[in-house]
């Protein structure tokens, strides 16, 4: 089987439009967390989100362009534009019918939704506009980012909730090793900043009033987050062969069902997945130096996933380095685990461990290596980042540094 | 607290969980009744919309029993009646 090296980054997202203004404000510890804008917070129970900041779609697309994507599918393909850049890949006529794009969303174009019915049910227009449907289709983002480069392989979108970008990234990493791919672009993009959206995410009550404080005693939940991030997947020998910035390698994934609770978190099924990571990398427990966890700050995830981080490891669980890098960008869903597998990547590259901001008090019960809020230099040979959906999914990838 | 709203709030809990509400009493556990976190969103929602009223999720977070949750509402209830412009009016 192939290595599966990873050559490009692309983000953008609360902490900044780039991978470099992304990891800048990992390593400095530095929250994406504001009040949110653009939506009438007064009728919110909660205040504050990550969201992009500044964000004008015509600063990256022709205003006829811009009209036809819904912002999530816009950060995908702005995402994807700088991984591409960032990778030097060439994709040639022979290399685009086998190259993939498989992306992950939870929700699709939530805000284009949302006018649609503000103008159907408030505001008794009897038509909604004709690009709503192109525009809220989970796999927009794909299907753009296949058009801009002209790849014609494999393009597809994976909807598990929040673990929707690992998913992706687990396939697209399989479908590279396994040879049904020459190179793959993938990760996964959200914009979940709509009231009724936000209306559905109040009721179900775990959102933060102030911030997110993963593995804190005083936590009180997420919050909520938006973006996109994208990984350019090349098989390692020819992106050695053609002198390619290796990031680090994707070298493991594994997944599992709780088949427990629609909501609420199991133990054995993360821990499953975690499992099933490390036996498709080959690595053992004791090579793990980081996790960058689920992490939400939700009551039910930080203790269950540090137990399950304890089920798998055992006495190497002390020695791991864990940190939940939602507590900068927030929880941005379907694109969580790509803006945790690029950070996890710039970590390994970089040769420093991002922290959990907004730490204030131990748990007992989260009683792991949380690196709280300051960051720290860390030669870390392999690492692990958990993602953890509603709907009892787990999907786990595993990285190994280029060295 | 009237037999009337501990009635209603009775109703609310055994409406959502598609219970007999005879079989609900105002010192059943949450536990007992097999309420579980969803549940209890689903609850917060129905007397949320019974009630007329907003509740926070600090105030729902300690609830664990039908006493414990008609007491907190009646107090709610009384304050944002007290204050209607900060909160809901009251029914």
């Amino acid at each position: 089987m192939r290595r599966v090296a990873v050559t490009g980054i692309g983000v953008i997202c609360a902490l900044g439009r780039n991978r470099q203004e992304f990891w800048i404000s990992l390593r400095e510890g530095r929250s994406g967390i504001r009040q949110i804008e653009g939506i009438d917070i007064s009728l919110l129970r909660f205040q504050n989100g990550a969201q992009v900041p500044g964000y004008q779609p015509t600063d990256y697309f022709e205003p006829k362009v811009a009209d036809l994507l819904d912002p999530f599918a816009q950060y995908a393909a702005i995402a994807a534009r700088e991984a591409v850049e960032d990778s030097g890949i060439e994709f040639t006529p022979e290399l685009k019918p086998r190259a993939g794009v498989i992306t992950g969303c939870c929700v699709g174009g939530q805000s284009t939704e949302d006018v649609g019915f503000v103008d159907l049910y408030r505001e008794n227009r009897n038509r909604v506009h004709p690009m709503t449907i192109p525009r809220i289709m989970a796999n927009a983002g794909a299907s753009q980012i296949s058009l801009e480069f002209g790849l014609t392989g494999p393009v597809y979108t994976v909807s598990t909730a929040c673990a929707s970008a690992n998913h992706a990234m687990g396939q697209a990493y399989w479908m590279v090793r396994s040879g049904a791919v020459e190179a793959a672009i993938t990760g996964g993009s959200e914009a979940i900043f709509s009231m009724g959206f936000l209306k559905a995410w109040e009721a179900m009550r775990v959102v933060a009033p102030d911030t997110c404080r993963p593995f804190s005693k005083d936590r009180k939940g997420l919050i909520l987050g938006e973006g996109a991030a994208m990984l350019v997947l090349e098989p390692l020998d020819r992106a050695q062969a053609r002198g390619a910035r290796i990031y680090g390698e994707i070298s493991g994934f594994g997944m599992s069902s709780d088949a427990h609770h629609i909501t609420m978190p199991s133990v054995a099924g993360p821990s499953a997945a975690i499992r099933a990571a490390l036996d498709d990398s080959g690595f053992r427990p004791e090579q793990i130096g980081y996790i960058n966890a689920h992490g939400t700050g939700t009551s039910a995830n930080d203790p269950t996933e540090t137990k399950a981080i304890r089920e798998v490891f055992r006495c190497h669980a002390n020695r791991i380095a864990v940190s939940s890098t939602k507590s900068m960008h927030g929880h941005a869903l379907g694109a969580a685990g790509a803006l945790e597998a690029a950070a996890t990547l710039c970590a390994l590259s970089e040769r420093f461990l991002p922290p959990t901001a907004n730490y204030v008090i131990s748990d007992p019960d989260c009683d792991l290596d949380v690196i709280p809020n300051e960051g720290r230099p860390a030669d870390i040979e392999c690492a692990l980042s958990n993602a953890f959906a509603f709907g009892g999914l787990n999907a786990v990838v595993a990285f190994r540094a280029a060295r | 607290m009237s037999e009337d709203y501990t009635r209603r709030v009775i109703e609310c809990i055994a409406k959502t969980q598609h219970l007999d509400p005879a079989t609900v009493t105002i010192n059943s556990t949450f536990e007992e009744l097999k309420i579980d976190s969803l549940d209890g969103i689903n609850i917060l929602f129905a007397l949320e919309n019974e009630f007329n009223v907003s509740i926070p999720d600090d105030a729902a977070r300690q609830v664990r029993s039908v006493r414990d949750l008609a007491q907190g509402l009646h107090k709610l209830i009384e304050s944002q009646a007290a204050a209607p412009a900060s909160g809901g009016a009251v029914a």
